[in-house]
Order: C-alpha cells, then structure tokens, then sequence
C-alpha cells in the first residue's frame, strides 16, 4: 500500500523519535568509553589525561569487584529462580476455575506497581527489622530471637525483596500465555490418554517456552541494574557482601568521585547488559515476523 | 462444551488461591494498616498493634512535616510530562512503520530496542556530568527528559503493536474515499487507536513513575519525586513506622490504581509484544 | 465517464516482477472481471489501476488523462475491499457519508445522498448501526454504499464476495450485476472464481503469473479459448484434455473436451471406458470415466442411471474439440 509519496511521510514522522534515541544512545555511550580511558577525579581537577587501560585495571582488581560480579550474580539467579518457579506455580493455580478471580488477580499484581524505594523500606522496617519487625515479633511469640536479616544475610533479604516485586510481573505474563493455550488441543491430548502431569510437560511447558524465555531475559535486563533497593537498605554493606555492580559504579563515580574508574565500571555493565541482551532481541525478533 | 467442575475441587482452589494472593498482597495490607496507627503502637506486636485505636495522625504529620505534596506534585509532572512527550514523539513514528513498513522497519524496531538495554549504570557518569554542566540537577525538566529517552522505545513498541492490528485496509479505503494524510488521521487511526493509544499512556506513567535510579541520582530536595522523597527513611530518626506507612500508602495508592486499570495492556508492553 | 487504460505498465517488488509489462484498455461502462488463480497478480493490478500501489514502470490512464502519478483519492476511482474494510467506530450513515465529507459536501446534500444510496441497497433501517452490528451481507452492502455515494467514474471490487456463503454470494452477484445495468458505470472486479467472471462480465481478462492470457467476452472465451490455460481454467466441470495418439489423429499435440460435448452410449462409440464416481445433481449428471485416454468427466441429463463399474461408451462432439499445439497454443 505503500507509495512514493506516503514513504516519504513516513521517513519524517519517524525522524524526530530515531534522531532523539540516536543522541541518546550515542553521546553518553561515547562519553563513559571516553573517560574511562582518562585520568579524572573530581577531587584532583588538575590530573588529567590519557590513562590507558588503568582505569580498567584499577575497577577489575577494586577488593569489592569480584564480590560485585558475584553478589550481581547471585541477585540475578536467585530472584530469576523464585520468580520463574513461583510464577509458574502461581500461573498454573490462577488458571484454575475458583470464586473471585478477579480479584485474587489484582492482589498478586500489587506488588509489581510498588515502587522500589517503598518496597525495600517496607521490607526492611516493617519485617526485617530484628526488633520491631513482623518476623520478629512473630519469632518471639514463638519464644524464639529476632533474625537480623539485612545483617546476617543482606544478600538474601534482598533476593526476597525484588523477587516480591517481579514475582507478579512473571505470574501475570505465565497467566497470559497459559490463556492462550488452544483449549481443543489439550481436550485433543486428553482423548489421547494423557493424563495431567502429561499434559502438563508436552502440551503446557512447550506452549509456555516463548513466554518463560521473555520472562527470564526481560528480568534479567532490570535485575542486572538493582540499585534503589540496595541504596535505601545496606548500601552494599555489611563490607562488600551485598553490593552488586551498578552499586559499585555508583560508589565509584558518585561517592569516591573518580569519574574514569566509573566509567571503567560502566563500560563493563554495558558489556553485561549487552549479553544478555542479545539473547532478548533474538527472542523477540523473532516474534516479529510471526 | 463447559465441563462441570466438582464443587469440591472448585472450593479447594479457591481456598488456595485466595491464601497465595493475601500473602503476597500482605505486605502492602500491613502498611495500610500501620498508617492508621499511632507511632507508638505502630512497633508493638501484631495483635497489639492491630487492637490499638485507629487514627489519621501519621498522615497529617507527614504532609506538615515535609512538604508531600510538592514531591508528590513532583512525581505528577515528571511522570505525565515525560509521558506525553514520549507519545507526541512516538505516535508519528509508530504509525509510519506500522503502516508504511519499509525493508528497514524491523531493524529500526530492533534498534530502538537495543537503546532500553543500555544499564543506568553503564552511563551514569556522563549523565551526571552533563546535567551537572548544564545545571540541570535537581530539575524536573531535566527528569522529564531522560525518563522520556529511557521509555521512548517502550511507547513506540506498543503503539506500533497496537497500529499493526488495524487493518491496513482500512486506511487504504480512506484514502480511496479522498482522505488527506491529516483527514485519515484525524477520522480514522486516531478513534481506531485511542484505546491502545491510552494503555501505553497508563503503563508509561506508571513506570516513569516508580522510576528509582534517575529519580535518585539526579535530584536533591527540589526535584525530587515520591522515590526519592521515600528513600530519605532510610536514616530516620525516631520512632517513623507509622509516618514511612502514610508516605509509602499515599506514594503507591495513585500507580496501584493506574496499574489495576491497565493489567492486560501491561503484558504486552512489557514484553514488547511477545506475549499477548 | 470512465475509460481506463493501462500501457506497458510492470510492477515488481524489490527485485520480484509481478507483473510484466502489460496493456489493457477498458471501455466507459464496461463490466470487466479479472480471473486467474490466487497470486497471479489481480489484486495488484487493481491497486495499480486505484493508485494503492506505484507503478514500476508503463502509464495508466483514465478519461484520456495520464493517472499514473495521481494519488487515488484524485483518480476519482472507488474501491470495494475483500474485507470490506468499513470503519468500526463510525455507524453505517457516517461511513457511507465519509467520502462525501473528505470531498466538503456541505452537511444536507451528504444526508441526502447517503439515504439515496441507503435506499438502493436496502439498508435504510441499519444506518445508526455500527458496522460491527451487521451480518456479512449487509457489511458488504454498506461496502458498496460506500462506493456509490461519490459516483465514480468506475467502481472496483477486489474479491469482494470471498467472505459470504454460498446463498448470500448468489445474492450478491445479482445485486451488482443489477447496479451496473442500473448506474451504467465502469467496474472492474477481480475474482479466482471463474463462475463469478462468466456469469458478471462484459469482458474477462484472464491472467496468469501476471501475463494477460485473453481478453474476451465470457461466450468468446468459452468458445475459443486461445490457449492451454484459458481452456482450462474457464468452465465447469473443468475441460478434459487427451494427448497421444488420439490428439495425434487430429493433428494435434493435446486435444480439448469439454464434458458436455460428449455422448455416452451402452452400446458403441469412440473411447470405452468404465464409470468411476457419478455425480447426480438432479439436473445433471457427472461421470468420471476411466478410459485408456485417462480420467475423462462427462456430463449427462439428470436421469442417467450409470453407476460404479458400468462399461460406457464415450464420443466427442467434432465440433466442440479444441486443438492445441506442443507449446499449449490454440490451432
Ligand atoms: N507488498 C508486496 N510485497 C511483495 N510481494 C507482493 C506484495 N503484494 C503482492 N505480492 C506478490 O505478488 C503476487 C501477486 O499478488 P496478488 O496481486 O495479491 O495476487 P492475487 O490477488 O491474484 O491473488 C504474489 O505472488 C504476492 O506474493
Ligand atoms: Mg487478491
């Protein structure tokens, strides 16, 4: 349907969105490649200059890099595996015919539409706190101790934190595609003789294997960047044990005010990023020709 | 061809349903009702807390004691601006790739994309700078314009979702009929697309409104939105449960209803279309 | 007035041609169906000719005017989409008023019209409605309301009956036919059903890949097809074909049957053969006759009583056989 002249329309209305994310995108990303090849402290305004690959030494051999990746790591894999099991469970649950649906619905999604500076605080007063916290008072009721969560295992009370809030977001996408699911093809495998749990892994699991995938690496796109939640509960502490890379990054650029070795960190987010962004385009590409 | 469901099964799953959702739902049940105490019972134990007389005293104090209301308002503009920004930049560019896909349209699509996956953290260190040069800081304008770099891509995709489920044919009839580019527009994408057109509307506002990594970094006590406004409890001084609950209830009521309204359109924005 | 025509026109799609290079001229007030299988290019010819698509190359025009840069609303051409394509948020009134208002109409003429049309087309008592509210048939006629409104100076219909079952196609059929006998405008309609083309046209154009096989009236083709294709594809049951000896006898490469140009005979004739599947309509009668010429399809009267296994005689009529050369050519 298309003509000379809608063509041409059609190249200016798309212009201004293209030109905007192309400044966007290009002059941060060149900036932070840039200084992260400089010398450049804010408190030492006059040692500047080319640094070579230093900066990138002095980020990658920081005592609190290697427990950044890991901490990273463990955040993203530990949330992905409460969230993806739980998400399926809970889709497989709702799917299911009961009395007011509608409602159990909005409850499980709430949690995905709470921001995450309220989240983490709610966490870590209103129940982790080892003192007047829901947990603690519940503990003692039992005779027994109140836990310091964010204290004794920071990176766990954080893992349950987010994974609260994108449990619905994975629930909600499972229900979706399980929705979806061709109603006569599952009667179709019943008048075959195969029976739930049957049904379940060649019928259900593959159906769902183009939503799982989109679930795992949308997450991991935003759990590779947590950072609010850190801010506002440990700050990375106690020591390094629950600081994650864009925390390091900030620490780095923000707080110790060294804009190169920042920018080092940032240029090995993005690299991160990238991976597993690579995987998501695929992904969704994908979709687009469907 | 409905199947009767056993009342017996039918009321197992209910029982268990409605138990997972309370859980979940629980923490934000417990903030609500903390809001309504006293600071004091407030950090008693549950069942104390809960006989404990009701009283709005934590959120008058939080709106006297520091200036909700601008932070809120704050979040008002900083989410709806960057919003419709967004949407007046997006429409135009969705639409012509929807209806007048080119052999680069996919790439295109594909590209803008790849410009979300770029981590916050990977550039905070020039954003920063540059805002800093430009006195931007602790500004609403400069927030409205990068949450609306940062969600473009998502409002393109959705509008181009929705564009792309009307039907093409439709278009060419009114251009058959005489329309004029403008005419079409006006008489037949816009009230075609209104509904997909506010969907996108409603998640963008939600999600630059729990946006927390800018939100934080970019603002001080001017600018600064709810997420920034909620994150100054970390360091409290006293006794602050009751006041954190009335903030965080009044922080998250306005999006939890916004995002209730907007459930369906939320898969399909947030998965870019990959799952409908 | 509505004289179209087209001149060495091609359109390809990137590097694919579909249709190469190509002339056609369609008189004012003709009635010209476009058959060929599904992809062989009726559609694009049509949007070509409506100004939906760019011509690649050639000329196209209308009234002796060259067409072939004007946009379509310029063209002055209306068109009747396979899915119908109605507006689904205005009510039947405003979608068929909707090109009058796009040509500034003032309001009381645009009413007036629309209610002519709504008249003509039995949909007055549906105009408040959405299109949504409506069954197939009346979509199509609201479709089609839409069209006349403006008086084109020709209509075009894009399979415009694909979507309706078999009762309301008939129907359909007839009510078009009876438009054009009424309005006396062009129209150039495209379908893959050949019925649909004899039992419309003036003038069938019969494409394939993109090339234009014959043009003729709907007797014409049936008649004298000009070749392999056209003799296939017009007619039904569909022409039998024989090569061998027996088209070799008659100085041909393939000879061409159709089924109601042979005899049948318990007793005597050219080819023996014995009764495969018989078809009773009532009204007729359709044989499949294994032969050792091949599966040969015979129509019979009505009461024929042949059935599975009889041995019958078979004898074309010698008029009525086609003969065609080795490259599938009319001799
Ligand atoms: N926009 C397009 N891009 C590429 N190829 C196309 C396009 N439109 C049609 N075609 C191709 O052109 C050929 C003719 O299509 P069409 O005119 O729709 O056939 P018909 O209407 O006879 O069924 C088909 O092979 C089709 O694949
Ligand atoms: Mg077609």
């Amino acid at each position: 349907m298309a003509t000379q002249h809608s063509r041409a329309a059609a190249r200016l209305m798309i212009s201004p969105a293209v030109a905007l994310l192309l400044i966007w995108m290009i002059v941060p990303l060149t900036m932070t490649i840039w200084f992260s090849f400089q010398q450049y402290n804010l408190l030492y305004p006059d040692r500047t200059g080319f640094a070579g690959w230093s900066n990138y030494v002095y980020f990658v051999t920081d005592f609190r890099f290697a427990p950044a990746i890991r901490n990273t790591l463990v955040l993203v894999l530990g949330v992905l595996a409460i969230t993806m099991i739980g998400g399926i469970l809970l889709a497989l649950l709702l799917d299911q015919p009961f009395w007011g649906q509608g409602i159990v619905r909005l409850l499980v999604l709430a949690p995905f539409f709470v921001m995450p500076t309220v989240s983490a605080l709610v966490w870590k007063n209103m129940f982790m706190n080892p003192v007047n916290g829901f947990f603690a008072h519940i503990a003692k009721a039992f005779g027994g101790q109140g836990f310091d969560f964010l204290g004794q295992a920071p990176l766990f009370s954080i893992i349950i934190m987010v994974a609260w809030q994108w449990l619905p977001f994975a629930t909600l996408i499972l229900l979706t595609a399980l929705q979806s699911l061709d109603r006569e093809q599952m009667e179709a495998a019943e008048m075959d003789g195969a029976g739930p749990l049957s049904r379940f892994v060649y019928i259900t699991l593959p159906h769902l294997t183009r939503a799982i995938t989109v679930v795992i690496l949308i997450q991991t796109i935003f759990l590779l960047s947590v950072y609010a939640e850190i801010l506002v509960t440990t700050n990375g502490g106690p020591g390094t044990a629950s600081m994650n890379l864009p925390f390091l990054v900030y620490l780095a650029s923000i707080v110790d005010n060294d804009v190169g070795m920042g920018a080092a960190g940032g240029v090995i987010a993005i690299i991160l990023a990238n991976i597993v962004a690579f995987f998501l385009m695929r992904a969704i590409g994908k979709n687009l020709d469907a | 061809m409905a199947r009767r469901i056993p009342t017996a099964r039918k009321t197992l799953t209910t029982a268990a349903a409605w138990t997972t959702g309370l859980v979940i739902f629980f923490p934000i049940l417990w903030i609500v009702i903390l809001s309504f105490k006293s600071e004091g019972d407030a950090i008693a134990p549950p069942l104390t807390m809960l006989s404990a007389p009701w009283t709005t005293e934590a959120y008058t104090t939080v709106q006297e004691r520091s200036d909700y209301f601008k932070h809120f308002w704050n979040s008002v503009v900083i989410s709806v601006g960057s919003t419709l920004i967004g949407l007046a930049i997006a429409i135009p560019a969705a639409w012509a790739m929807a209806f007048v896909p080119g052999r680069r349209t996919r790439d295109l699509l594909m590209w803008m994309l790849s410009t979300k996956m770029m981590p916050a953290a990977g550039v905070l260190v020039p954003m920063y700078l540059l805002f800093r040069n430009f006195g931007l800081l602790d500004t609403r304008i400069g927030l409205v314009g990068v949450l609306t770099l940062i969600n473009l891509p998502i409002i393109v995709w959705m509008l181009y979702t929705y564009f792309r489920e009307i039907p093409g044919e439709i278009l060419e009839a009114a251009r058959m009929d005489g329309a004029t580019l403008r005419s079409e527009i006006l008489y037949v994408l816009t009230p075609m697309a209104v509904p997909g057109i506010a969907s996108t509307l409603l998640l963008n506002i939600i999600l630059a409104w729990n946006e927390a990594f800018w939100t934080l970094r970019l603002t001080a006590a001017n600018a600064a939105p709810l997420t920034a406004f909620i994150a100054s409890y970390s360091s409290p001084e006293g006794l602050f449960y009751a006041k954190l609950s009335a903030a965080s209830v009044m922080a998250i009521a306005p999006i939890l209803i916004l995002g209730w309204f907007s459930q369906k359109q939320l898969v399909r924005g947030l998965t870019f279309g990959a799952v409908k | 007035m509505g004289q179209i025509e087209l001149s060495q026109v091609t359109k390809g799609f990137g590097d694919v041609t579909v249709i190469p290079p190509l002339d056609l001229r369609i008189e004012d007030g003709e009635f010209v169906v476009f058959v060929g299988p599904s992809g062989c290019g009726k559609s694009t010819l049509l949007r070509l000719i409506a100004g939906l698509e760019d011509t690649t190359s050639g000329r196209i025009t209308i009234d002796g005017r060259d067409a072939t840069d004007l946009s379509p609303a310029q063209r002055g051409l209306a068109m009747v989409f396979q899915s119908y394509a109605l507006y689904p948020h205005m009510s039947v009134r405003k979608n068929i008023a909707f090109p009058l208002k796009m040509a500034g109409v003032p309001e009381e003429e645009r009413a007036r019209r629309v209610e002519a049309a709504a008249k003509v087309l039995n949909l007055t008592s549906y105009l408040d409605r959405r299109p949504g509210q409506l069954s197939g048939g009346q979509r199509q006629r609201v479709a089609i309301g839409r069209a006349i409104v403006r008086e084109p100076k020709a209509f075009l219909f894009d399979e415009p009956l694909s979507n309706l079952d078999a009762a309301l196609r008939m129907g359909m059929r007839l009510e078009i036919t009876e438009l054009h006998q009424r309005l006396k405008t062009t129209m150039i309609y495209v379908t893959h059903d050949q019925v649909e083309a004899m039992t419309m046209a003036d003038k069938i154009v019969v494409l394939n890949a993109g090339r234009i096989e014959q043009v003729g009236s709907p007797l014409e083709l049936y008649r004298r097809p000009r070749n392999l294709f056209v003799a296939g594809f017009i007619g039904s049951p569909k022409m039998n074909f024989v090569t061998g000896p027996e088209a070799a006898r008659r100085d041909a490469a393939t000879i061409g049957v159709r089924p109601e140009h042979i005899g049948i005979s318990r007793d005597g004739g050219d080819w023996k053969g014995t009764v495969g599947v018989a078809e009773h309509l009532g009204s007729d009668t359709f044989l499949h006759v294994t032969t050792e010429h091949g599966m040969i399809t015979v129509r019979a009267g009505g009461e024929v009583d042949a059935a599975h296994g009889d041995t019958i005689w078979l004898t074309p009529d010698p008029a009525h056989v086609h003969r065609f050369d080795a490259g599938g050519a009319r001799l």
